[in-house]
Order: structure tokens, then C-alpha cells, then sequence
């Protein structure tokens, strides 16, 4: 009964069309555009965009927080209902994740354009038009309306894995209802909170469109500067490198975010 | 019980792939890859004609697989990054001159292409390709300023300075793509749009720092969505294109800078590596026959280099003074050619530190060492706080 | 406490549909400005159903996803069944490197494997490598890790003495496997199975990257396609994928409850009978 064999295609699948491309990215990091001699340039250079790492790592980490505090209750309140009303909810938050990402961004800004229905619905009253769009705030905005799901997902599912006897136990025991929730729910779902981040962070920090599209030219982010390496002044190696310290900078944060959650004794966690 | 997702998923595969077959096109024998400018063929909207499938009727064994490509620099990117065969481009003057120069063309075969003898004297022996063996004209037009008469004051409007202007903060549109929007700072500095001094870059990308406040986005095509819905006000673009815009929004006027402009020729050519050179060599023919030409141009809106499709066109296009200037106002416009490859390669660094750097660094430092102390604050609370209560715990129930 | 994230519940929702709803009705005004509706028409969707361009995109898109489905599925499967049967530290250095497409940001994907093609292409003399084969291979390669979370816990489920059983009974492995194991796990390959199609139906950013010039799929297209006005037919064709869609999950959502109700009822009955379940 030996099946190991099955899993070759997969490996070799794997290490042609994942780690190839990654050593091959890490090979133009660390070399010249022209002469395509080894240097450091590339990644020395990117001091220079020290700025708009951070403001990534900003823009992100707040959209991950803000979906985390409005995940949570929504992911509690499903868990909390009716077993047919609960699978309903579900797909109701899943329905979303299907259709164009890139279409939902766009009916946002026809939503907070200066032209757009908000605005126009303000100066219908005789107020005075709001800057909705392009401002930071709109692209955190529009990251946690696409990310938003992949927070819930993972934090209903670890909900409502929490066998209900624990919370009336607790209670029986004497905890208040907040208690009960910061005892019990709160740590037993630790490992959905820790998916859940790491499923909207990267995206979010990573993202080119959203930025793009709601964002200004003060609010440029690193995957905007990633895609314009590649698709408008063609400097291949500039843009590996950049690729490559995202790359290093998400592993740090998820190791960081496994390692809070593991302190509280759970399982290790996956991002699904 | 568990076949019936199992089914159910077999039908949506077989379902979505039928629903969505449009009627069998045979595969022709023959397909040339075209790649254009957006907005940049009549395609058969609002009764215009339809070129392409005009060629494809008038050539039934060649298909034609048309894309576009926002700037002269996207369209040198991908045929740079490799994997796609290209049959036709149209580069711009400068982008051809480079081009040739990096022998990335291949010399036309001008027996396939008879109709190049409609072409003007005025657009032949041009400084880009100075033999005429690897372009074709296109069109030409230049570049000037489109602003909304409803908010700009008319008393603003005149020079390049209107796009620096502070009252319209927020409501300026600027090329997305190097090579325009430094040949308007140049402009502004009183430098040529062909300077390869670094100093002058230098300049001239300052100036457009200075102005990167007031830009509401960096865009190409997508100025036609912006100016038309009035989301922005002013913006910098191609001749050819406020025609269409017009059409949308009547508000919307065509100034031309007293401080010059450029004026660029684009050109069917064909790339290195094409794969069907022949057929590719008949669909520029074809872009080239009057009649069809004409009626191609009355979409686009950009004057033509071929005189014998005036005949063709509307007489009322021909006298506007937008599409063909006179003479004294095209006195003012210079051409593009290529820059050194140390030139092209500091305006894409300055390019690129215009969009990208900003003094903020300083901010967010500050932001993101605050953000560390009070995490490690908070986590040193808890630790102390949870070390204190076990420690409590203890003297109540030591173990 | 209980009241208000049931008021934040309902908020949430208004605010993930509120976008698609602009969108549904915009795909029935006659003008081409999402934010102005004009008059209420269903030209639109006439148009969408005469546009071969448009509809040979969604074409596209199809074939794309259900091709690197299928073949994310099979590899998928079959290397789940390996992993479980690997020793641990195998394990660990291969779902490793499962969990490395998933926690990349998809640029970085992207960006990796057009770097690779154009590598490739450079090798065998092609100036035409980008197209169908890479945008499938790019595919397959971000579907197979969601195959494999989805299988790998349902192997762990399953009762290895199964499939001894079967082959004691005179299978051989191979019809065991289709028999048995393959049944056993088939709802946590049919999750995965889903899970890819839609990744890949919806998929932008990697495709951005790694698409050639003769096979676009709609949702680049649709990238290019923002740069100019945004043509109304798009939001009809949105609209009809969100009904397809909707549709689809309410079907999904009737035969589960139903084939739940009715085990449910046989395990009443079963009580009633006296007899074990």
C-alpha cells in the first residue's frame, strides 16, 4: 500500500511553477538591468521607497483591523443562529467573493466620485460636495469591502466550532455574559482571528487596483509601483527586488500574527 | 446523496461551457496579431465604419486579433518582456526612431503596400525614419490642453501654467506615460523636448513635483470618462481625441499653449519576430486605401497624412482649425525624437520618483515607532498584569 | 451586546451588496454613466447577446477555469492520498510548500511566473510563449493548494480500514481506491473542486500577468476596459453572472438542507424502530 508515488506529479508541479519562479525572481533582484551582472543596487534602491512600504503596511493593517472589528460580531451573530439560517448567511457572505472584484471597486467609485451618486445626492440638498475619493480612507475603504468576506469566513467557522456546553459551563460557573465571551469565545477562536488576518492582509497589502482606482497619486502603494515595473517602464529587476522584500515583509507579519495566536495554546494556523 | 452535488457541478461545467460558445468561427488560416492605441480604430460604433471588419470581409483567410495599449511605453514594455508575436504596432515618431535604432522593425515591402503612394511628400524622408523603409504614416496631431468652459476661468487658460494653476487643485488630469508629461514641464522651462541633459531632467522633474499636489490621477485614456463626466476639469492630451470628447460634453474646449507643443506622427509598423509579415504588410495597405481611410478618420478625428483621403472626408472636418491648425500655429510644435539610452533610462528613474516619492517618510516613521511602543506597552501590561494574577492565584491555592 | 452586532449583521450585508445593486441597476438605464440613470431599458442585454467579442471572453474565461479545475482536481486529489500516507517530516516540507501560493500575494505570483515564461521563451526562441498553456499552468498552480486544503481533511477522516476491507473483499488497489477512498472523500473534493472554479473564473491579477495576447479572459479585459468608459453591457453581463450565481448557491443550498432533512427523518425512524444508526 505505498501511494507516495501519487504525490510526484504534484511535487514536481510544484517546484517547476512555484519555487523556479521564485528563484527566478530573486535572481533579478540581485542583478543589473543592462549588464545583468550581480549587484546590490536593486535592493539598496528601494530605500528610496521606504515611504510607500510603510504606508502599505499602514493602509492594510488598518483595513485588517477594521475588518476584524466588524467581522467579528457578524461572524458571532451567524454562528449564533438557526443551523438552515446560518448556511443561508453563509453564502450570502460567500456570493460576493465570486463576482469581478474589479467591477464591485468600480460601482464604489461611481458611488464617492465628486460626480457620483453620494456627492450628487449632497449637493441635491444644497450642501457642499464631499472629497470622498482619493484620500487614504477611501482605500482603506475599498479594501475592507473586498477583503471583508475573507475575514468573516474563516472567523464563523471557528465559531461555531466552539462547543456551546463550554459557554454554559462558564456561565454555570459564575462568568458574566462578557466573560463568558472574553474566556471563552474569544480565545477558542483565536486560530479563525489568525486566518482571518492573514487572508486579508496580504491581499491587501499587495493590491494595485483599489489604490488605483480610489486612491490618488498621494496614496500610491507598493503593488502599484510592482505592476508599473513590469507593465509601464520596463524594469524587470526593480520590480523583483520590490516583489521580493513584500515577500519578506508578509512572512514576518504572518509569523508574527502565528506567533501571537499561538501563545493562547491553539493549534497552528493555516489561512483557510 | 453525495452524487447530486457531484452532478449538479458536471452540469454547470457542460452548462457554462455551451451557454457561452457564440456561434463556431472557423479558424481562419492566417491571424496577425494587431496592437494599437486604445480609441484608435473606427470600430463600427454609432454607424461609423467597422475597419476591421471591412478587412476581414475584403481578406476572408485573415483574421485579425486586435489590442490595444494606453502608451508608446506600454507598447515597448510588452514587446520588450517577450511572449507575445506582434504583426502590426503603431509607435509613435520617437518610440520608431528608438526602435529602429535597436533594430527591433523589420524594413516593409512596399510592393504589398501599393497604396503608399497616396502618401503626402510632407510625411515621407521624416526625421524618424529617414529612408521610409520601416513605417507608414498613420495619422499626426499634437498635444494640447482640454478644459471645462463651465469652471475655468477663460482668463487662466492659455499656457501649459494652467495645469500648475492652485485654483483648480484636485481637478487636473497629466499624461501617464514619461515622455509627454516631461515634454510639458520642458515647455514651461523654456527646454528642448529632445534634451538629454541631466540637469534639465532634473529640472524639469521638480517642476512636475511641484504639480504632483494638484493632479487628481496620472491617466491615458481614461481622461475621456474624466473630463466628459466633469470629475475633472483640466487635463493635457492628444488633438484627436477632444473631438470624441466633445461629443460627450459640449463644455469642453481645445486650448493651445502659447509655449509650443508636440506634434508627433504615428506609424504602422512592423515588429521583429512577426510572424505573418505578408499579411501584416496588407492590413497596413488596407489602413492606407482612401476611401477606407477617410472613413476611418472621420471616427478618429486625427488629420491625415494621406491627401487623397480628403476627398473622402467631410469638408467641414477638413477646415477645422483643431484637426488641421494653420500653418503659424504649427510652427510651434516640435517633434519628438528618441533619447540617448542613459537619457530614456534617468527620465524613467525621475518618472518614477515624480509618482512615488514624497516627503511623508518622515510621518510615517514617527506613526509606525508609536504604533511599535504602544504594541510593546500593551503587551508588557498584559504579561505583567497575567504574571501578578498567577502569582495571586498562587498564595490562594498553592499547589 | 447581542443587539448590536445583529445591527452591525444587518449593516454588513447592506454594505457588500449595496455595489452590486448600483451595478444591477445601472445595467438598465439607457445611458452609459452608472452614477445618472436615465431611462430603464433592456437593450442592454440585447447588446451583450450580440457582441462576439464579449461573449468569446466569457468563453474563454469558462474554459479556463473548468480546464485548470479538472486538472487541479485530479493532481489535487491524487497528491492528497500520497501526503496522507507520507512520514511527517515529508509532510511538513510538502504542505510547506502547498502553503507557499497561498500566503504569496498574488502579485508576487504573477509577477514570478511572467518572469518565468519570459525566461522560458527566451530558452526556445519563442516570442509567443504567453497564452493559453501559461495562463493554465498559472491556474492550475494557485487552484492546486485550495484542492489539497479541502481533500487532506477528509482523508484524515476517513477509516484507513476501508479500503483493506475492500481488498480483501477482492479489489484491486486501484478499484479500492475509485470505490472507496475516492467516495469517502468526495464531498471535500467537490468543495475544492468549487473553490478553483470560482478562484479561476474570478482570478485577476495573476492572469494579468501571465496572459498572452490570443486568449484574454474577461477579467483582464475588463481591466483594460476601465481605462475608457466602462461599455453598460459589462454591468448587464455582471448582472446576469450575480442571478446565475445566486441560483446556483440557492439550488446548492435546497438539495443540502433536503438530503439533510431526510437523514435526519431516517434516523428518526430508525429510533422509532428501535434499531441503531
Amino acid at each position: 500500500m505505498k501511494r507516495r508515488w501519487l504525490t510526484a506529479p504534484y511535487i514536481i508541479w510544484m517546484l517547476l511553477f512555484t519555487i523556479v519562479p521564485l528563484c527566478i525572481v530573486i535572481y533579478f533582484a540581485f542583478t543589473d538591468s543592462v549588464t545583468g551582472a550581480f549587484t546590490f543596487a536593486n535592493i539598496v534602491s528601494i530605500l528610496d521607497y521606504a515611504s510607500i512600504f510603510l504606508r502599505s503596511i499602514w493602509l492594510s493593517v488598518a483595513a485588517t483591523l477594521l475588518c476584524l472589528i466588524i467581522g467579528y460580531p457578524v461572524a458571532y451573530t451567524i454562528a449564533q443562529c438557526k443551523p438552515r439560517t446560518q448556511r443561508i448567511l453563509q453564502m450570502l457572505i460567500m456570493l460576493p467573493m465570486c463576482l469581478s472584484f474589479l467591477l464591485r471597486t468600480l460601482a464604489w467609485v461611481a458611488l464617492l466620485e465628486d460626480t457620483g451618486i453620494l456627492n450628487s445626492l449632497i449637493t441635491s440638498i444644497g450642501l457642499k460636495p464631499l472629497p470622498l475619493i482619493r484620500n487614504s480612507g477611501a482605500v482603506i475603504l475599498g479594501m475592507v469591502y473586498n477583503y471583508l468576506p475573507y475575514m468573516i469566513l474563516p472567523l464563523y467557522s471557528s465559531i461555531s466550532k466552539i462547543n456551546p456546553k463550554l459557554v454554559e459551563a462558564a456561565e454555570d460557573l459564575g462568568c458574566s455574559r462578557r466573560q463568558s465571551f472574553t474566556k471563552v469565545i474569544l480565545p477558542l477562536s483565536t486560530p479563525g482571528i489568525a486566518s482571518g488576518i492573514t487572508m486579508v492582509f496580504v491581499p491587501a497589502v499587495s493590491t494595485f487596483y483599489i489604490s488605483q482606482k480610489l486612491g490618488s497619486p498621494g496614496t500610491i502603494m507598493v503593488g502599484d509601483v510592482i505592476e508599473s515595473q513590469f507593465k509601464g517602464a520596463y524594469n524587470p529587476n526593480l520590480g523583483a527586488a520590490m516583489s521580493l522584500i513584500l515577500l519578506i515583509l508578509i512572512f514576518i507579519c504572518i509569523g508574527l500574527s502565528n506567533r501571537v495566536t499561538k501563545q493562547h495554546g491553539s493549534e497552528e494556523v493555516t489561512p483557510l | 446523496m453525495k452524487k447530486i452535488p457531484l452532478l449538479f457541478l458536471a452540469l454547470l461545467l457542460l452548462g457554462s461551457v455551451f451557454m457561452f460558445f457564440p456561434k463556431q468561427t472557423f479558424a481562419a488560416p492566417v491571424t496577425i496579431n494587431v496592437y494599437n492605441w486604445g480609441q484608435y480604430i473606427s470600430d463600427g460604433t454609432d454607424g461609423y465604419i467597422d475597419v476591421i471588419a471591412e478587412f476581414e470581409k475584403a481578406y476572408p483567410d485573415i483574421r485579425v486579433n486586435y489590442m490595444v495599449y494606453d502608451s508608446n511605453e506600454t507598447m515597448y514594455t510588452k514587446l520588450q518582456s517577450g511572449g507575445n508575436a506582434f504583426d502590426v504596432i503603431v509607435p509613435s515618431d520617437y518610440m520608431i526612431d528608438k526602435l529602429i535604432a535597436e533594430d527591433a522593425l523589420e524594413p516593409l515591402d512596399f510592393s504589398n503596400i501599393p497604396n503608399y503612394r497616396y502618401l503626402d511628400d510632407a510625411y515621407k524622408n521624416l526625421a524618424y525614419d529617414p529612408e521610409n523603409k520601416y513605417s507608414v504614416p498613420y495619422t499626426w496631431g499634437y498635444v494640447g490642453i482640454i478644459y471645462n468652459t463651465k469652471y475655468v476661468n477663460e482668463d487662466d487658460v492659455g499656457s501649459w501654467d494652467l495645469l500648475w494653476n492652485r485654483n483648480y487643485a484636485g481637478k487636473i488630469l497629466m499624461f501617464d506615460n514619461p515622455r509627454d508629461s516631461f515634454a510639458i514641464a520642458e515647455l514651461l522651462l523654456g527646454y528642448s523636448l529632445n534634451t538629454d541633459d541631466p540637469e534639465e531632467l532634473t529640472a524639469a522633474a521638480e517642476k512636475l513635483k511641484e504639480q504632483k499636489n494638484l493632479v487628481q490621477s496620472y491617466v491615458m485614456d481614461q481622461i475621456f470618462d474624466k473630463l466628459e463626466r466633469e470629475e475633472a476639469w483640466i487635463g493635457a492630451y492628444y488633438s484627436g481625441d477632444y473631438p470624441l470628447m466633445l461629443e460627450e460634453n459640449e463644455n469642453l474646449a481645445f486650448n493651445v499653449p502659447e509655449e509650443g507643443f508636440n506634434l508627433f506622427v504615428d506609424a504602422l509598423c512592423i515588429p521583429k519576430g512577426c510572424q505573418h509579415k505578408k499579411e501584416a504588410e496588407l492590413f497596413i495597405n488596407f489602413l492606407c486605401e482612401p476611401e477606407i481611410c477617410a472613413e476611418n478618420l472621420e471616427y478618429l478625428d486625427y488629420a491625415t497624412p494621406f491627401s487623397a483621403a480628403k476627398e473622402f472626408t467631410d469638408p467641414e472636418m477638413l477646415e477645422d482649425e483643431i484637426l488641421y491648425p494653420p500653418a503659424e500655429v504649427l510652427a510651434k510644435g516640435e517633434a519628438f525624437h528618441a533619447l540617448s539610452t542613459e537619457g530614456t533610462q534617468l527620465m524613467n528613474t525621475l518618472w518614477l520618483s515624480v509618482k512615488t516619492q514624497e516627503n511623508v517618510l518622515g510621518k510615517y516613521l514617527i506613526l509606525t515607532g508609536c504604533a511599535l511602543v504602544v504594541c510593546i506597552g500593551l503587551y508588557l501590561f498584559f504579561h505583567i498584569r497575567k504574571k501578578r494574577l498567577r502569582r495571586k492565584r498562587g498564595t490562594y491555592y498553592p499547589s | 451586546m447581542r443587539k448590536a452586532s445583529k445591527v452591525i449583521t444587518v449593516l454588513v450585508f447592506i454594505f457588500l451588496y449595496f455595489p452590486i445593486i448600483i451595478l444591477a441597476v445601472a445595467s438598465f438605464s439607457s445611458g452609459t454613466d452608472i452614477a445618472v440613470f436615465k431611462e430603464f431599458t433592456f437593450s442592454r442585454y440585447a447588446e451583450l447577446f450580440k457582441d462576439a467579442a464579449l461573449l468569446r471572453l466569457v468563453r474563454n474565461s469558462a474554459i479556463i477555469a473548468i480546464v485548470s479545475t479538472i486538472v487541479a482536481t485530479g493532481l489535487g486529489t491524487a497528491a492528497a492520498v500520497g501526503i496522507h500516507r507520507m512520514g511527517k517530516k515529508m509532510r511538513g516540507l510538502v504542505m510547506g510548500m502547498t502553503n507557499i501560493p497561498i500566503t504569496n500575494p498574488d502579485i508576487v505570483t504573477g509577477v514570478s511566473l511572467a518572469l518565468m515564461f519570459a525566461f522560458v521563451g527566451t530558452i526556445l526562441r519563442s516570442n509567443a510563449i504567453l497564452g493559453f498553456w501559461t495562463l493554465l499552468i498559472a491556474h492550475v498552480t494557485f487552484n492546486l493548494p485550495y484542492v489539497i486544503l479541502n481533500v487532506m481533511p477528509r482523508i484524515a477522516q476517513m477509516d484507513p480500514n476501508l479500503t483493506d476491507a475492500a481488498m480483501d473483499l477482492g479489489c484491486t488497489p486501484a478499484k479500492a481506491f475509485f470505490k472507496v477512498t475516492l467516495h469517502e472523500i468526495m464531498p471535500g473534493v467537490i468543495a475544492g473542486a468549487l473553490m478553483s472554479f470560482t478562484m479561476s473564473l474570478d482570478d485577476f491579477v495573476i492572469s494579468y500577468f501571465v496572459t498572452g495576447f490570443e486568449f484574454v479572459t474577461l477579467p483582464v479585459e475588463i481591466y483594460n476596459y476601465t481605462k475608457k468608459p466602462i461599455h453598460p453591457k459589462v454591468y448587464a453581463l455582471f448582472t446576469l453572472l450575480f442571478l446565475v450565481i445566486l441560483i446556483l448557491m440557492i439550488v446548492m443550498n435546497i438539495l443540502q438542507s433536503r438530503s439533510e432533512s431526510r437523514r435526519e427523518k431516517m434516523h428518526i425512524r430508525a429510533k422509532a424502530a428501535g434499531g441503531e444508526v
